[in-house]
């Protein structure tokens, strides 16, 4: 960083310090990348970074009081980024110590009855078992309309039954289905 | 918009001016001063005098005592740097060499006596009283540093704390001598410096506390 940077910032947060407004939205615009290559040593996620970045404004805004213009501004900028830096990286590896993460933890463990129609399907190997251990003319009906996805006529063609029939056969295969599967 | 951009914009919203802090070295001068000045009118109106300028005259209580008040101050000049984010951290070793030197001299007193004196120098002599006293003076002058510390909102509360604790204790100790007419015994100088260890860790305690309430409210 050249010495005319430095000189610049000095003078905005002296400015800053009493008030002015633009010097301190253009010193906080123009620190964020100076504050991200120091969170950048530290952390690897643009994420992180990024609540550093935050962290490090926050704190600035909070003791920019303790900022004596007749020192240089960097070594006061990067000891408060260094610190908040190592801060979030303490605060990340507690909380890592002390918590699992599961992504699927709520939906399997937070409300037992939440997964369980979908769980029963889950199993394609009942599924089939099921199927075919209903009545030929049954299995027929299901495989035709459900699993091939065709519709009442084609399914007649094909298997030489009456629609009404068909569709007969289809709602007691389904609800045989439906009682062997939740009865497991 | 990003949140960093929105949060700049927050920033700036509510930026007012600031009072800037006073030098570290002045404010530690100031506040030195006003605890002096307080410690110099207790000792006028409430010690003997008489005793200390004769206790004092031998060398190595005066190179104890002289070592005391030099942590103390140099712990308080300390404390009043760190709590700056820009203060180089090597301001903890400052009181160190003076503390090192008042507990090998209040040491080898000790010894000495235990020599000369047989296994009275190992007695309790009067340590309640002491532990009273470095207490007393220190909870008050404990609550006004920290109090002082806090205006720069320093970034490690925690370390700059304890330095303006073992300040205080140490001066607390200080202050003692005119109020402890015998040389320190074995237990009496454990006592001391556990007072002053207890006063540094209820420093840190209570540090700790209003920074876990103030995050809270945050």
């Amino acid at each position: 960083m050249d010495a005319d940077t430095e000189q610049r910032w000095s003078r905005l947060m002296a400015s800053a310090q009493d008030g002015d407004r633009v010097a301190y939205e253009g010193l906080l615009r123009e620190i964020v990348p100076f504050i991200a290559a120091i969170a950048a040593r530290e952390h690897r996620s643009r994420d992180r970074i990024e609540d550093v970045i935050q962290d490090v404004l926050l704190t600035v805004h909070r003791v920019r009081h303790t900022y004596d213009p007749s020192r240089p501004f960097r070594p006061w900028l990067a000891a408060i980024s260094r610190r908040r830096s190592i801060d979030l990286l303490r605060r990340r590896s507690r909380s890592a110590a002390r918590e699992l993460s599961d992504d699927k933890a709520f939906e399997t463990f937070a409300d037992p009855q939440a997964n369980k129609a979908t769980e029963v399907y889950a199993s394609t190997d009942g599924l089939s078992e099921a199927i075919a251990s209903l009545p030929q003319q049954q299995r027929e009906a299901v495989e035709l309309l459900k699993l091939r996805e065709m519709s009442l006529i084609e399914a007649s063609k094909v298997s030489g039954r009456s629609v009404a029939a068909l569709k007969v056969n289809v709602h007691r295969a389904i609800k045989a289905l439906r009682i062997r599967l939740r009865g497991q | 918009m990003d949140d960093t951009s929105m949060l700049i914009d927050r920033l700036v919203a509510g930026a007012k001016p600031v009072k800037r802090l006073r030098p570290p070295a002045l404010r530690a001068s100031l506040w030195l001063l006003a605890v002096g000045a307080a410690g110099v009118g207790g000792i006028l109106a409430f010690a003997d005098l008489a005793v200390f300028a004769e206790r004092i005259a031998e060398s190595a209580l005066a190179i104890e005592w002289g070592a005391t008040l030099v942590t103390g101050i140099l712990a308080v000049v300390a404390a009043f740097q760190l709590s700056l984010p820009d203060r180089s951290s090597a301001w903890a070793w400052l009181p160190l060499p003076s503390l090192a030197v008042w507990t090998g001299s209040g040491g080898y007193s000790c010894y000495r006596n235990w020599i000369t004196v047989g296994p009275t120098g190992f007695e309790l002599g009067e340590s309640a009283r002491c532990l009273m006293f470095i207490l007393a003076v220190s909870v008050p002058l404990s609550i006004s540093i920290l109090i002082a510390l806090r205006r720069a909102l320093p970034l490690d509360p925690l370390r700059v704390a304890a330095m303006g604790a073992l300040g205080v204790a140490s001066l607390a100790a200080g202050a003692l001598q005119f109020f402890h007419p015998f040389d320190v015994t074995f237990l009496d100088l454990s006592v001391h410096l556990g007072t002053i260890a207890f006063v540094v860790l209820g420093a840190c305690a209570v540090e700790r506390l209003s920074a876990r309430s103030s995050a809270a409210r945050a």
